[in-house]
């Protein structure tokens, strides 16, 4: 039964190992996408990636997205998995309703969001006709604000997803030693701090690792919102990895950009394997 | 604990009112996508006069009927490779105890750390040099090849559960080892398959990245290239830009609302193993 696994593995070995290797190979080179030649250039992309100011703030975007998502997209979906998960009427169709912008394309989502965020749409509006017009910000139009505007728009859309994985680990806290707890005299937040959190530690962990991954390679929001700007405040790994090789010409630097990528995820990849892996043989 | 006191009370207003402000931006939405062009009232305040105007003219100019169609294709034909592949692969990896077995099963382990960036823009490369860029296949194939360890990994995990008892019977009665699979094996693999498939949907249909770039320039785009392109060309009127954005959303929100209990339990088995 080994031809069993041969389609698998044929798709497998043309899509992700073969172009994986070749990437590694490009990003010793300083092809240019087009021309048949080549040259190995050693490690002179990854010299430039030291000392472009574009990438470097490109890194330290990406690390900001990903660890501020990581924070408070876990924390709301936390709390609303708490709350949904509490003795209240409505809880089933609040997780619906709280996960549907899960589901929606983000490219969707993200041009909804262009427009709440526009000079003259919706949050200046309110702003102006509660009398705080003097708050009024250029959302994504501002350098120093338009990297929280967009992090705000992930953390709506994704909540949801956080708080389905945390259900799931609610569920998994046997209702009984809760109650023990409580007739022991534990106050709600003793309940939680003592019982729960430490119940919930592999939810936590694979959520923690799945936003961590996912604002690393972040990149629809961030083209439709920004394509990285104003200037080049917004600029993440992969906006510039996209553009680098398709946009400006440089393959051999879009996949070195790309190859720092993977180094970046691989360790945080590797230990989410093994936490999934470990929770699945219980 | 499972009484209803006042602090439960004090907790469902709360949560109330959290999903009424998860809301406001789908309320804002549709609020805009039924008013006419004339309408100067406030973008919060509810349109009175509502019209569907709107979704006609974002019918008509997005050319988002053809690429529903494309997106609905590329989707099926991803997902049912997908599940019938990986779901295949998954019996010698998980019933086979040899050395073999676990190192392919490792090997196909390794495609979880390779990030989607670093093969995308080697594989434009093949593809381009297939002739197989600007049509549907060359993103089929790359979902399915991308897909394979994770849908793999899910399916492998869950057939460990199942007891051999079931297989052995059958093979007993003579059925032939591919007949086992299509009538035994797979059917008690239901409950992964379900979230395989939900899961890859979800990531085929709303990809945006691949098809941005591999159908560039071509006439059959995916829903989220049609709309990226759609938003560009009309970004002056929002009310015509939403309603394209709803009827782009559509079809995958009504799935969700159908099949909401199965796919927020497939989400969580998903990322529980």
């Amino acid at each position: 039964m080994w031809w069993f696994a041969v389609p698998a593995v044929v798709f497998y070995v043309f899509v992700m190992i073969i172009p994986a290797a070749r990437g590694v190979l490009e990003a010793f080179t300083n092809w240019d996408g087009l021309s048949s030649t080549q040259t190995f250039v050693g490690l002179a992309n990854f010299e430039t990636i030291l000392h472009d100011p574009t990438a470097l703030g490109a890194i330290i975007h990406t690390l900001v997205i990903a660890i501020s998502v990581t924070l408070f997209q876990n924390l709301i979906g936390l709390l609303l998995a708490l709350g949904v998960k509490s003795n209240i009427k409505t809880g089933k169709v609040l997780s619906v309703i709280f996960f549907a912008p899960a589901v929606i394309t983000p490219v969707i989502t993200a041009f909804l969001w262009q427009y709440i965020y526009s000079p003259s749409g919706v949050i200046n509006y309110t702003l102006d006709a509660v009398g705080l017009g003097g708050l009024q910000q250029s959302w994504l139009g501002d350098s120093k604000i338009a990297l929280v505007s967009i992090i705000i728009v992930i953390v709506w859309q994704f909540s949801g997803y956080s708080m389905v994985i945390f259900i799931a680990g609610l569920g998994a806290i046997p209702d009984d030693v809760v109650e023990a707890s409580a007739i022991d005299g534990a106050g709600p937040f003793r309940q939680f701090f003592d019982i729960r959190l430490p119940l919930l530690k592999p939810a936590l962990l694979i959520n923690f690792l799945l936003t961590l991954i996912a604002g690393l390679k972040q990149f629809d929001v961030v083209w439709v919102l920004t394509q990285g700007g104003p200037g080049v405040s917004t600029q993440t790994l992969s906006t510039l990895i996209f553009q680098n090789a398709f946009l400006f010409g440089k393959f051999g630097y879009g996949v070195a950009l790309a190859v720092l990528l993977a180094i970046i995820a691989i360790p945080i990849s590797v230990i989410q394997y093994r936490a999934v892996a470990r929770g699945g043989d219980r | 604990m499972k009484r209803y006191t006042w602090k439960t009370g004090l907790i469902e207003v709360a949560m109330i009112i959290e999903a009424i402000f998860f809301l406001i931006p789908i309320y804002i939405l549709v609020n805009l996508s039924v008013r006419g062009a004339a309408d100067p009232s406030s973008p919060i305040a509810p349109t009175l006069h509502a019209t569907f105007d709107n979704f006609i003219q974002a019918w008509a100019l997005g050319g988002l009927g053809k690429a529903i169609l494309n997106s609905g294709l590329i989707t099926v034909v991803s997902v049912v490779l997908i599940v019938v592949f990986a779901a295949l692969a998954s019996v010698p990896l998980a019933r086979v105890s040899s050395s073999w077995s676990r190192g392919l099963y490792f090997f196909l382990m390794v495609g979880l750390l390779i990030p989607f960036q670093l093969v995308f823009i080697p594989l434009y490369q093949t593809f381009s040099a297939m002739g197989l860029l600007g049509g549907p296949w060359a993103l089929v194939i790359l979902y399915v090849g991308h897909q394979m360890p994770f849908a793999i990994f899910l399916f492998a995990s869950f057939l460990r559960e199942i007891p051999l008892e079931y297989e052995q019977a059958a093979s007993l009665d003579g059925s032939s080892r591919f007949q086992t699979f299509r009538y035994v094996t797979f059917p008690m693999l239901a409950p992964v398959t379900g979230t395989v498939a939900i899961l890859s949907v979800i990531l085929v249909w709303n990809d945006f990245m691949t098809p941005l770039l591999y159908l560039s320039g071509s006439p059959n785009q995916t829903v989220p290239v049609a709309i990226y392109g759609f938003v560009g060309e009309y970004v002056s009127n929002w009310p015509v830009v939403f309603a394209g954005l709803i009827i782009g959303m559509l079809p995958v929100l009504v799935a969700y609302l159908i099949l909401q209990r199965k796919i927020l339990d497939g989400f969580a088995v998903g990322v529980k193993g």
